[in-house]
């Protein structure tokens, strides 16, 4: 998201006929190209310099059967003039290539909302297919919708005829099309799209002509269409953002950029050990591009062996890294207590989906905060860092670094499969403009008396890290529990009672070392805080100021660092007369700030795979205050049986 | 193997101040000797020395050699050693696991460290047993084998380690077992194998399955049903007077006696380490019809992975700068001019 002045936000709030901002939603095929329409148009809508946020969903399989509901791909983004901080709730557009995307997709669209669907598609077999029993142009059921159908196939094989395409080729460039009617209704410049396909293309020209083609036939019958039907051409303001660079940048991208500069600011070479997984895969791939970073990766047989590699080679001397999703985490459990025993540096960057077991692998959750806490044999201890957003994950992948090498101690980075996939614009930072943090390694012997103690811990509860290779200084480390500075094997009482606070006084004396928590927008005191961690932070961030808009005393936090917690928190929150935690999952984060703060914070939860929408929790906010109306507009319909009830302290 | 200039130590020089914690008689401590006497013969500097093990008996190893060494979690050493070999290829690695650690639970990673052939030595303990859990049957204990676990007999069939680390694609595979006099030179060899060594040591469990391995070990037997494999030189057993042959009927080994010791007549095959199939059917012959195949059955060097890993790193960073502010500002930018922002923030 861009940054904003109060100023600018109040300015926003005068009604115009123009939109602060519009929800458009492609949807079609998973054959469709549907993602890479949504990916361009997001990058002419940054280029065009609003601000935006993306929403790409699509279904697990890789191909799924043509036609079907299930095979339904779709992308959204909000963009707008103003900060954008979600994908939107309701979109104000929506482009259906096919009955089953209109079908899947149509419930969503906001009243009047506009309906572009290509009747090329919508016939016999394909109505079928989506349980269509009559058109619906024509049997009334979009009433409430503008509605352009039109056909996007023929016009798409028309504009491409002079190419001598067969029909399926000629057919692909739909998308292009599409984009370009797109391009025309938000008045953009069709020049990026096309240097980028004359690239994409370069090794076929005709393809790139044809799809160039479509592009302008798409974008001349915008400026035909005009004059009669609905499509109107809308032109959103450039975002007044802080002057800079910028680019656009998905959660996946920032979090393999700021490991790199993590590893840069600590002056270490890295290693990543990763095996597939979605949506955790992106990361391996980014990185595998990096190597004259001083970075290896490798490709590992499985989860196990991907951690334990990284924990190898952390041993070694390099900042290990790992990456996956939660059932992979799920196996890599031993290796964490085994690098948290040892005391070794280690990043684990988590990209949380739908659970239990293999559960929604495209979908988005965050269901994984008590595995990334609690989630392993023993006493076992472990800093847990969350972003918030695609940007923000650039910081957070450099703190967990930092954490990691100077506590020596593994790291777990949360983010998610919303966040991985989102992209929004980015003002792209001056390295320069983070601190350094260089490990160094232990050279000499640390004991006056002679051989080295490799357990020896400093003012922070960290041990030295000792290269293998580095003479006279030989130990031997291992999972078992150990005696205090020596490392020798002993599991006597008192050695195990004195390991296992050192270790826990590690750790937890990591939050002296964190900023004091912030109120993300609000006072430090007052009726309500919203309190919420990782990608609820635009949905949050949106009802809240609508909240305080409305004058209701409400204020949003917005937690970083989830384990351990900044130690002002505690007294933060009991500034506040009620506690609001709105989770993408069962209430976890919930029983944490109870746990750790004897505070009585109420759950607001959601599990469908699905990002909040900004109206749930405005409705949730609204169930604390007199008479005010909690779903204004009634965009989107809100779940009541999932709103949280304050008098009754249900959980 | 890796370069390393030769260091001076002595089998001292190796020995580290904790006290060994296997059972008296246990066949361990005949193969850490054979590796402490083994690492100054070839010249081991204890600074560049890794040892790195799993979780069971055979991998406590690593706390008794003064050099590096790493204790991790069940059946994973070789993906440690992995990431530590790719960290610092100078490092002189060391895998050491039993049957089940390396066989069982870590199976996985045995197959793939040798497939990828990580330059390493991977020393296999099998003792045919589960001893640090107190005596259960292991992947590789024998048909009928009775444990806590199988009172009546155990009935799964075995795997045989040597065949699994050819099938796996290991490029070098010898045997020994951990009382003989030929292990430290078994040892050496597989140190001067460039890529992942497989070493299988036949390791007698006092506890919990005494004398397994009598029926070739034991002094008695020893000449008759061993038959130690070398270099170009005719596999013989039983003091020259047997050998073995290839059956061309069937394609397989055969034994055939050897009168006044002349093998030619015999038809005995000579030795080639670097004979792939002929290391399939020497591990792969039932023991008691055959004698026990030992010493370095297969041994033909293959590019290692730390060496492929360095030669992509190359082709992927030619020409390229560590540039950071280029990598954040990668792919299509825009600026937003000061005088314009201030001019809408106004």
């Amino acid at each position: 998201m861009a940054t904003i002045t109060a100023e600018n936000d109040q300015a926003a709030l005068a009604d115009s006929a123009v939109p602060e901002a519009v929800v458009v939603r492609f949807a079609g095929d998973s054959g469709d190209g549907m993602q890479l329409t949504g990916g361009q148009f997001t990058l002419s809508t940054a280029l065009a310099g609003n601000d935006l946020s993306t929403f790409p969903d699509f279904p697990a399989e890789i191909r799924a059967p043509q036609g079907t509901l299930f095979g339904v791909s779709a992308f959204q983004i909000n963009f707008g003039s103003s900060e954008i901080t979600t994908a939107g709730d309701a979109p104000d557009v929506l482009v259906a290539m096919n009955p089953a995307a209109l079908k899947v997709n149509v419930q969503a669209l906001k009243p009047g909302g506009l309906i572009i669907a290509d009747t090329g598609e919508f016939n016999k077999r394909n109505m079928e297919k989506a349980k269509y029993e009559s058109s619906p142009f024509e049997d009334g059921s979009l009433a409430k919708w503008e509605v352009m159908a039109f056909d996007i196939s023929a016009l798409t094989l028309e504009a491409v005829k002079p190419f001598g395409l067969g029909n399926k080729e000629a057919l692909r460039c739909k998308n292009m099309w599409t984009l370009g009617l797109s391009l025309w209704m938000f008045d953009r410049d069709r020049q990026p799209l096309i240097d980028w396909l004359n690239g994409k293309f370069a090794k076929n020209p005709v393809l790139a002509q044809a799809n160039i083609a479509a592009l302008n036939a798409g974008h001349a019958y915008g400026e035909t269409a005009e004059l009669a039907g609905p499509l109107k051409k809308l032109h959103l303001d450039p975002v007044p953002s802080a002057p800079g660079l910028y680019r656009t940048i998905t959660g996946a991208e920032a979090v393999s950029l700021g490991l790199v500069a993590g590893a840069q600011l600590a002056d270490l070479p890295m290693f990543f050990g990763g095996y597939p997984i979605t949506p955790a895969s992106a990361i391996l791939h980014n990185l595998v591009k990096m190597k004259e970073f001083g970075v290896t990766t490798f490709q590992a047989e499985d989860e196990i062996a991907a951690i334990c590699s990284a924990i190898g080679a952390s041993y070694a001397g390099q900042l290990g890294v790992t990456s996956s999703s939660g059932p992979g985490i799920a196996l890599k459990g031993e290796a964490m207590g085994l690098a948290i025993m040892t005391e070794l540096p280690l990043v684990i960057v988590n990209s949380q989906r739908g659970g239990p077991s293999t559960g929604l692998p495209t979908k988005t959750e965050q269901s994984d905060l008590y595995q990334a806490i609690y989630g392993r044999n023993g006493d076992a201890p472990m800093p847990v860092i969350a972003t918030r957003s695609p940007s923000d994950a650039f910081e957070c992948a450099i703190e967990a670094c930092r954490i990691a090498t100077e506590y020596m101690t593994p790291v777990m980075l949360l983010t998610d499969g919303y966040i991985a996939n989102a992209s929004e614009p980015w003002k792209v930072p001056d390295p320069a403009s983070f601190t350094p943090f260089p490990k160094t390694f232990l050279e000499e012997t640390n004991n006056p008396d002679g051989k080295v103690l490799p357990f020896k811990r400093d003012e922070k509860g960290a041990r030295p890290w000792i290269k293998p290779g580095t003479p006279g200084l030989m130990h031997r480390i291992g999972g078992i529990e150990k005696a205090i500075d020596t490392g020798n094997i002993d599991y006597s009482p008192a050695v195990h009672q004195s390991q296992t606070d050192a270790r826990t006084d590690k750790v937890a004396g990591i939050a002296k070392g964190i900023p004091a928590q912030e109120v993300t927008l609000g006072e430090a005191s007052g009726k309500l805080a919203v309190v919420g961690w990782g990608s609820t932070y635009g949905p949050i961030h949106q009802a809240v100021r609508r909240a305080r808009r409305k004058g209701l005393d409400v204020h949003h936090i917005h937690v970083r660092h989830v384990w351990p917690m900044p130690t002002n928190f505690g007294e933060l929150l009991a500034g506040y007369e009620n506690v609001l935690v709105p989770e993408m999952n069962t209430g976890q984060f919930k029983t944490v700030l109870r746990d750790q703060y004897l505070i009585d914070a109420v759950p607001l939860n959601k599990v469908s795979g699905q990002p909040f929408a900004i109206a749930e929790i405005e409705a949730a906010i609204a169930t604390f205050f007199d008479a005010v109306p909690g779903n204004e507009g009634g965009e989107v319909p809100v779940n009541e049986g999932q709103l949280p009830s304050p008098e009754a302290h249900n959980d | 193997m890796n370069d390393m200039t030769p260091i001076q130590t002595t089998l001292k020089d190796w020995e580290t101040d904790q006290e060994v914690r296997w059972c008296p008689g246990c066949g361990d401590y005949a193969i850490l000797k054979a590796v402490q006497r083994t690492l100054p013969i070839i010249g081991a500097d204890p600074a560049k020395t890794m040892f790195v093990s799993g979780i069971g008996c055979s991998s406590r190893f690593p706390y008794y050699v003064e050099s590096y060494g790493f204790h991790t979690i069940h059946g994973r050493a070789p993906a440690f050693a992995t990431g530590i070999k790719l960290a610092n290829p100078e490092l002189d690695v060391w895998i050491v696991t039993g049957d089940g650690d390396g066989m069982s639970i870590g199976g996985n990673h045995t197959m793939h460290v040798l497939r990828r052939n990580l330059d390493c030595q991977i020393l296999l303990f099998n003792n045919e047993i589960y001893g640090l859990t107190k005596g259960q049957f292991s992947p590789t204990s024998r048909p009928g084998t009775t444990s806590p676990t199988t009172p009546l007999g155990s009935y799964d069939r075995p795997a045989s380690p040597c065949a699994f680390a050819l099938g796996s694609g290991a490029r070098f595979i010898a045997r020994a077992y951990d009382v003989s006099k030929e292990l430290s030179n078994t040892l050496i060899a597989a140190h001067a194998h460039r890529g992942a060594a497989f070493v299988e040591i036949f390791q007698n469990c006092i506890v919990y399955n005494k004398d397994r391995f009598d029926d070739f070990a034991a002094k008695g037997v020893a000449d008759t049903m061993q038959l130690w494999c070398k270099q170009g030189e005719p596999l013989l057993f039983a003091k020259g007077t047997k050998g073995l042959s290839l059956d061309l009927d069937t394609l397989s080994l055969k034994v055939v006696d050897v009168v006044d010791g002349d093998w030619q007549a015999a038809g005995v095959v000579v030795h080639n380490v670097k004979n792939r199939g002929l290391a399939h059917m020497l591990v792969e012959m039932p023991f008691g019809p055959f004698p026990m195949a030992l010493g370095v059955i297969y041994d033909d060097p293959a590019p290692t992975f730390e060496g492929s890993v360095a030669i992509e790193r190359q082709k992927s960073v030619a020409g390229k700068t560590a540039d950071l502010t280029k990598l954040l500002s990668k792919g299509q930018t825009w600026t937003v001019e000061p005088e314009a922002a201030h001019g809408l923030m106004d």
